[in-house]
Order: structure tokens, then C-alpha cells, then sequence
């Protein structure tokens, strides 16, 4: 995204290189925050379109009643490099490059606080990602051809010991998270510090946009989050590697204790991938309605509250575990809790929206889209968290609908929106508005077809992970729609390809501002300069542009 | 889960019904409200361009907002945690009948320690009338990796896990046959690891444990077959009561043309099954854990024509 190459590739007024290969080496050796952003976020939509290839054989298998499209073994490769991939190398990278570039310019920072320490972040994701698809060329190593890991994206013990999991796909699998396991807590750590200590004068903690606030507390949860995690890879390295017993269950090892290490990361990791969508759109449905967030403080009060009671519900995961009664109903009540603060935060945006003049630009649509899917997403996680219905729906493909609606449904559809909004300040380039809307609209329909009969499914007895089904079962008929809902999605996809390419090419010039926003990154150009700002700005407000273009009536008294 | 026959499954569809009520009345009202603000306050055509008054909030809306979902999850979680106890901290009520649930990848053995019966893949029990409850209590276990035991109309999910032991129990009040299948990802055949529940009524219950209590019937006729049958490995996983083999890794195999089923619910057990079945188990269920014995069609023949003596 260098059309503008030389304002962002000449660092302090250095001589321009021109050549592919002197431009990618500026690329490669950089720690400007902006560029480490960018490549975040395209590596993530690369392995985005890898995992949506993975998700439509799976969708293109499960298509018919006793389909072989492929064998069991593909099957069960396929749903887990799927799972991973998009928690490890979607969501985890475009949020975080998100938060990279955004997080510096919001607060008026020239970058992040260890600009190093961030090349290291990307790099170490990189490395991984790379590591975990390295597996199909070397996942058996000795044993024969290549290979990918097997065992699910949760990969429960002992699953996963030697006895079961022979040949090295499973350690592929392993170490890639282990790799990026650092580079995450790395970001999260720079994110914190420079949150916490490079704010421009006039930023009180009071004063920062909602995006910053919300990327502080996902920050706190990765850091809280992911040793847990990074600990029980390395316990099952031992495992498989030096004899050690953590998870071996045929030696006294524990099956159950695998599943709370992975879940203490893994319920805080749907709120660090959530939370930034809340993120993003708590800037884009201000702007788009023309009206200042309503109940900022409680907004801020609500995503602590997310930050704190997402550390307390793993084991909601584990209800069918047989955890005993106290501690199920212990698990239900925190998961319960934690509707409260989530429900206030969509009557806030809702809140917002009332008595605004709202402009559909795309970004908005896809926040209005995001409003109504987070909410069936939110009501079937309260669906879930009633542990007896739970007993019936957890592994179902219920439960597959849900976290694609939480993921997908929420999350994707903000992500879409947020590059919609931010892309003219990376570029200085408007994305078509036209396509805009046919990628949004073929997305929602293709969602919606396809992740809305699993919920049915799930209920009608389909557990989730299986190749196949006899036809008695009577699940033909909604795999069939689901599947149809694929052909909409990559089209939607296409679309979006389509959009950003021409309008990298020759997109209409964004100008600085072209939302008419409010938050401090719409102030410098498009792209932002090396340095972000010409002069370190001063805010008096939590909205400094509208200060600026309404000095008659400023924000600052009403705060 | 919606022709509930056995009484925790009953509950949990009462509960849902309570739970369904509540999400569909937020969801319809938050819903309204978001189409409400989406339709009533877009820019229309001709818009002045001036900014619509700004509003940063209000405390006692927020608070409304707070408290009343708070009051919903208050009932909601008291609801549920009165379920829970019923179900879960049910103890079994003494002379129940006690089955025994071992998963194996991929298949289920089934035991019934008090009544020296031995199966697999098929879970009978006498059908529970209300007024004089016969529940049946399960404990499970695993064999190898983490299974799920799962019948919807009769209870959900209890996880079979290695080196812990788990517990359900059943009630179902009408005869018939119930499908589930194994809930917890377990491997390549995580998706042939299916289970019946077959109730039924009292006597006919007695009948099935007096014939599974028996030994391996033993047909003259089939004695060719036997042979080649313990002369191969054959019995170093299976267990043919009456006879010497006695293996454990496989299922029992003492009355195999009980069950309806081959390879755990992936085909019917019909002679032809049973035949390919033998000749090649991973053309039935690719991956299956029993070898290809590799035995003539001689062999074979014999082998299917002692197998299926085995009622």
C-alpha cells in the first residue's frame, strides 16, 4: 500500500531507492508502527483467503449426506489448520495491526514505545504462521509424505501424545503458536507502555478515544492470557519430546488439566479478538451518525468489566467435563456476568445512533450488520452459558454457529468496516463505495446462509468435527443451504479484492479527513509522514477535530 | 432434543423453553429498537448538512439498562443452578441397574457388572415408568483419547475422559431405539463412533440379559469356522466367551448377531456387512483399528459362517 511511497519510504529525508528489491528491503528492515500495521493486516487477510479455501472444502464435504470429497484424514486436517489459522494468523494479526497503527496516531505518539520490540512482534507471527503451514510439506517427517496436524484447534490431551498423534504435524502445530505466543505478548506489552506513558498533552486517560481505551484492556487480557498457554505448549513438548507425563494420561498424567491451560488463554482469546471489533466500532457509528459516543464513561466501565470477567469463564468451555455441580453453576454465573457489561455497550451504540442522521458509507453498514450479528451471537452465548442446555448443544454444530457469529458475524464484519474507514488514511486512496456495497451485501447474505441453519443443526443432534453423516440423520437439507451460503461469500471476497486493487491503482485522492471524523489521526495526511504529526498535537477534549470545527461549541464542558 | 423420553433430557427441553422466551424477548426488543434508530434517523435526501443535536449521555438511562439485565441473569442463573443440582447431583437410588461405558477409539464397550453381560455399541435398559422409576446409572471411562457420550433424547453430554471417571444416569419411559454418537473429537473415526440405546420393557429386558448371559452358542457345523478363527490373531482382541478367545482390545464378540449393527453403527449387520467387514474393515470405516486379516476367501467364508452363530 505504497502509492504514495516516497512520503512513508524515506525516513527523514533520506535519498528515495527506487526497485522492487530496495522497497521490499525497507519494508523488511522497518519499525515505523504504520508499516508494521499495514503488513499485520495484509498477512492476516492472506492467510484469511488460505483459511476461506479450507473452510469451503470443508463446507463442499459436508455438502451431501456420505460425501467423499475427501478422506477423513484431509477432513480432520482441514477444520483444525482452519481453526488455528484464524485465531493465531487472522484475527490475532489484523487486530493487533490494527491497534499498531492506529493506537500511536489516536493519542498523538510519533510510534510505539519499542519499535524493535514491535518488527520482533510481526516477525515472530510471521515465522509462525509460516511454521504451521510448513507442516503439509514436513508434518510426518519420517514416517512419509507431508502432513498437517490433526487434532482439532483445541487440541485436547491426549489426543496429542505421541501414542495417539505419530510423526511431527502435531509439533508443527505447537511450536508455531509458541512462536507466535511471543510475539503477541511482546505487541501486547508495547501497546501498554506507550498507551500508558506517550500520550500528546491535553490526553487524559479520561480524554482517549474509546479504540484506545479498548485496545488497552484486550493488551491486559493477552499479557494475563497467553503465558498460560505458551506454559502447557512447552509441557507438551516435554511430552512428546523428553518422556515427561503433564498430559499422559496412561502414566497419571491429566486430560482435564490440558483443557483449563488452553481455556484460561482461550475464553480471554475471544475477548481479545472481540474487543477490538467493539473497537472499531465504537469509532465508526459516532461518525457515520454524526453524533458523539453515548455514556463514554460507561463504555469505558464496561470494557474493564469485559477485561475482568473474561479471565473468570474458561471452564464454561468444559461443562460436559463432569466439573460437578458447585463449580458448573460457579462457571455459568460469571458467564451470565459477563452479558451485562456487553449488553451496555450495545445499547450505547444504539444510543448513539438515535437522533443522529446516519450515513450508510459502507463502513456503516458494516457496523449496522456487526449490531444485529453480535447480538443473535451474544444471545446464543447466553444460550450456552445455561449449563444443562449446554450438555446438549457444546460440540453440536450449535456451537460452531455461535463462535462463527462471534467471530465471522461480529468480528470479520467490523474488521471489513474498520478497513473500509481506515484504508483512505493508509493510502490516501477511497475505496469504491459502489463495491463496497456489493461486497457487504453478497457477505451478510452468505453469512447469514450459511451460519444460521447450523444453529439448527446443532439442535436437531449434529455434533461438530465429523467427515460425514448418514442421510436417516435428516441433516441434508440445512448442510446443503450452508454450503450454498459459500459461492456468495468468495464472491463477496472477490469483490473486496477487486475494490482494494483498483483503488490502490487509481482510487479517488482521500484527502486528510474524509469522514469528517473527529479523532486525532484524521488531523495529518494520507498516509500519515514517518513522524505522524508536523507538531505534537494538544487536546482539550475526547473529540479534538470537533473542537477544532465547532469552536462555538466544544466538547470539553459537556465531558 | 425435542422428543425427550427419559427425564434429564426432559428438563433440559422445560428449561430451554424458559430460556428461548427470554433471548427472544431481548432480541425482539433490541432489534426493534436498533431498525428503530437505523430507519427513523437516516439521512435523507436534502439534508442540511448540520450536525443533529449532540447528546454525550445519561446516568439514569444507563443504570436502567444495567439493572434490568442484571435482574434477568439473577433469575436466569438461580434457574439454571436448581437444574443443575437436579440433574447432576442426583445419587443413584440403591438396586439400580449400573452399566458401565468404556470408549474406545472408535467404538463403546458396554458392561453390566452386576449381571455379567458384556457388549458394545448398543446400550439396552429397561424402559422406567414414572410412578415406580427404574433409572439406569452410567459410569464411563475411557480407553485411549477423550470421547463424549451423547444421546440426545435420552440425556447431553458427559465427556468420557482418560483416567477420570464420569457419571450419567437415564430414565427413558417409552420403549424404542435411540441414535446418538460420540461428541468429542477422538481421531480419523470420530464420525463412526455411533451408539443406540435400546429400551425395553421390563420382561423383555429379563429375556436379553438371559441371553447375554450365555455362552457362544456352538454349532457343529460352524466348527471349521471357529478354528480359523482362534487359530488367527482374531483373539488376541476378541472375547468369545465359551471359547478360548479372550481378547480385550476389540469388542466381545459372544453374541455378535444381536446387535444391529457393525464397526459401531457405520453399517448394518447383515451376512454381506459382516463379510466385507472382515475381509477389510477400513472399507467400511476407513482408518478402523482392526487390521485386514488377509485371509483366503476360503477362510472367510468359514469365518462368516461361524460368526454368524454367534446370537
Amino acid at each position: 500500500m505504497s502509492v504514495r511511497a516516497p512520503t512513508i519510504a524515506a525516513p527523514d529525508g533520506a535519498t528515495v531507492r527506487t526497485g522492487v528489491l530496495a522497497r521490499a528491503h525497507e519494508w523488511v528492515v522497518t519499525v515505523d508502527h504504520k508499516r508494521l500495521g499495514v503488513m499485520y493486516v495484509v498477512a492476516g487477510l492472506a492467510f484469511f483467503l488460505i483459511a476461506g479455501l479450507e473452510a469451503g472444502v470443508i463446507r463442499w464435504q459436508l455438502a451431501v449426506a456420505g460425501n467423499t470429497v475427501v478422506s477423513p484424514q484431509v477432513f480432520n486436517r482441514l477444520f483444525t489448520v482452519h481453526g488455528t489459522t484464524m485465531i493465531f494468523l487472522v484475527g490475532i494479526p489484523i487486530v493487533f495491526g490494527f491497534a499498531n497503527y492506529l493506537v500511536p496516531l489516536m493519542i498523538g505518539a510519533r510510534d510505539l514505545a519499542f519499535p524493535r520490540l514491535n518488527a520482533f512482534g510481526f516477525w515472530a507471527f510471521l515465522f509462525g504462521g509460516c511454521l504451521l503451514y510448513f507442516s503439509f510439506l514436513a508434518g510426518d517427517g519420517l514416517y512419509g509424505a507431508g502432513s498437517a496436524p490433526d487434532v482439532g484447534w483445541f487440541a485436547y490431551a491426549p489426543l496429542t501424545g505421541r501414542a495417539f498423534s505419530p510423526g511431527n504435524s502435531t509439533d508443527y502445530w505447537n511450536l508455531s503458536i509458541l512462536v507466535m505466543g511471543f510475539g503477541t505478548v511482546a505487541t501486547s506489552i508495547n501497546l501498554i507502555t506507550t498507551t500508558l506513558t506517550m500520550r500528546c498533552r491535553g490526553m487524559t486517560l479520561g480524554r482517549m478515544p474509546l479504540y484506545v481505551w479498548m485496545m488497552l484492556v484486550v493488551a491486559g487480557m493477552a499479557v494475563l492470557a497467553m503465558p498460560p498457554l505458551s506454559a502447557a505448549q512447552i509441557m507438551l513438548l516435554l511430552d512428546r519430546f523428553l518422556g515427561a507425563h503433564f498430559f499422559d494420561t496412561q502414566a497419571g498424567g491429566s486430560a482435564v488439566m490440558w483443557q483449563h491451560f488452553f481455556w484460561f488463554f482461550g475464553h480471554p482469546e475471544v475477548y481479545i479478538l472481540m474487543v477490538p471489533g467493539f473497537a472499531m466500532v465504537s469509532e465508526i457509528i459516532p461518525v457515520f451518525s454524526r453524533k458523539v459516543i453515548f455514556g463514554y464513561p460507561m463504555i469505558v466501565a464496561a470494557s474493564l468489566a469485559i477485561g475482568f470477567l473474561a479471565m473468570t469463564v474458561w471452564a464454561h468451555h468444559m461443562f460436559a467435563v463432569g466439573m460437578g455441580a458447585p463449580l458448573n453453576s460457579a462457571f455459568a454465573a460469571s458467564t451470565m456476568l459477563i452479558a451485562i457489561p456487553t449488553g451496555i455497550k450495545i445499547f450505547n451504540w444504539v444510543a448513539t445512533m438515535y437522533g443522529g442522521r446516519i450515513r450508510f458509507a459502507t463502513p456503516m453498514l458494516f457496523a449496522c450488520a456487526f449490531l444485529f450479528q453480535f447480538l443473535c451471537a451474544g444471545l446464543t452465548g447466553i444460550i450456552l452459558s445455561v449449563v444443562p442446555f449446554n450438555w446438549q448443544l457444546t460440540d453440536s454444530y450449535f456451537v460452531v454457529a455461535h463462535f462463527h457469529f462471534v467471530l465471522v458475524g461480529a468480528l470479520i464484519f467490523t474488521v471489513f468496516g474498520a478497513i473500509y474507514y481506515w484504508f483512505p488514511k493508509a493510502t490516501g486512496r477511497l475505496l469504491s463505495e459502489r463495491l463496497g456495497r456489493w461486497h457487504f451485501w453478497l457477505f451478510a447474505v452468505g453469512f447469514n446462509l450459511t451460519f444460521l441453519p447450523m444453529h439448527w443443526l446443532g439442535m436437531l443432534g449434529m455434533p461438530r468435527r465429523i467427515y460425514t453423516y448418514p442421510a436417516e440423520r435428516g441433516w441434508d437439507l440445512w448442510n446443503l443451504v450452508a454450503t450454498l451460503g459459500v459461492p456468495l461469500q468468495a464472491a463477496a471476497i472477490a469483490v473486496f479484492l477487486v475494490n482494494i486493487a483498483t483503488a490502490l491503482r487509481r482510487g479517488k485522492p482521500a484527502g486528510d479527513d474524509p469522514w469528517d471524523a473527529w479523532t486525532l489521526e484524521w488531523t495529518t495526511t494520507s498516509p500519515p509522514p514517518p513522524y505522524n504529526f508536523a507538531t505534537a498535537p494538544v487536546v482539550e477534549s475526547r473529540r479534538p477535530l470537533w473542537d477544532l470545527k465547532h469552536p462555538d461549541d466544544p466538547d470539553g464542558p459537556h465531558e | 432434543m425435542f422428543a425427550p423420553v427419559s427425564t434429564p433430557a426432559f428438563a433440559i427441553r422445560e428449561l430451554s423453553i424458559l430460556v428461548f422466551a427470554i433471548v427472544i424477548a431481548i432480541f425482539v426488543v433490541v432489534a426493534a429498537l436498533t431498525v428503530y434508530a437505523i430507519v427513523r434517523y437516516r439521512r435523507r435526501p436534502g439534508d442540511d448538512g448540520r450536525e443533529p443535536p449532540q447528546v454525550y449521555g445519561s446516568a439514569q438511562i444507563e443504570l436502567a439498562w444495567t439493572v434490568v439485565p442484571f435482574l434477568i441473569v439473577i433469575v436466569l442463573f438461580l434457574t439454571t443452578a436448581r437444574y443443575i443440582f437436579a440433574i447432576e447431583g442426583r445419587a443413584p437410588t440403591p438396586g439400580a441397574l449400573e452399566v458401565t461405558i468404556v470408549g474406545h477409539q472408535w467404538w463403546w464397550e458396554i458392561r453390566y457388572p452386576g449381571l455379567g453381560v458384556v457388549t458394545a455399541n448398543e446400550l439396552h435398559v429397561p424402559v422406567s415408568d414414572p410412578a415406580r422409576p427404574t433409572p439406569t446409572f452410567l459410569t464411563l471411562q475411557s480407553a485411549d483419547v477423550i470421547h463424549s457420550f451423547w444421546i440426545p433424547q435420552l440425556a447431553g453430554k458427559t465427556d468420557v475422559i482418560p483416567g477420570k471417571t464420569n457419571r450419567s444416569w437415564i430414565d427413558p419411559r417409552t420403549p424404542g431405539v435411540y441414535v446418538g454418537q460420540c461428541a468429542e473429537f477422538c481421531g480419523l473415526q470420530h464420525a463412526g463412533m455411533l451408539l443406540r440405546a435400546i429400551v425395553h420393557p421390563k420382561e423383555e429386558f429379563d429375556r436379553w440379559v438371559a441371553a447375554q448371559r450365555t455362552m457362544a452358542a456352538d454349532v457343529p457345523a460352524a466348527h471349521a469356522g471357529r478354528d480359523v478363527f482362534t487359530s488367527l490373531a482374531c483373539i488376541n482382541c476378541h472375547a468369545v466367551r465359551g471359547t478360548p478367545a479372550n481378547g480385550v482390545f476389540g469388542p466381545d464378540l459372544t453374541h455378535l448377531m444381536s446387535r444391529d449393527t457393525l464397526g459401531a453403527g457405520v453399517a448394518p449387520n447383515t451376512r454381506e456387512n459382516l463379510r466385507a467387514w472382515v475381509r477389510d474393515p477400513a472399507a467400511l470405516k476407513p482408518g478402523a483399528l482392526m487390521p485386514a486379516m488377509q485371509v483366503s476367501d476360503e477362510q472367510l467364508d468359514g469365518l462368516v459362517a461361524y460368526l454368524v452363530t454367534l446370537r
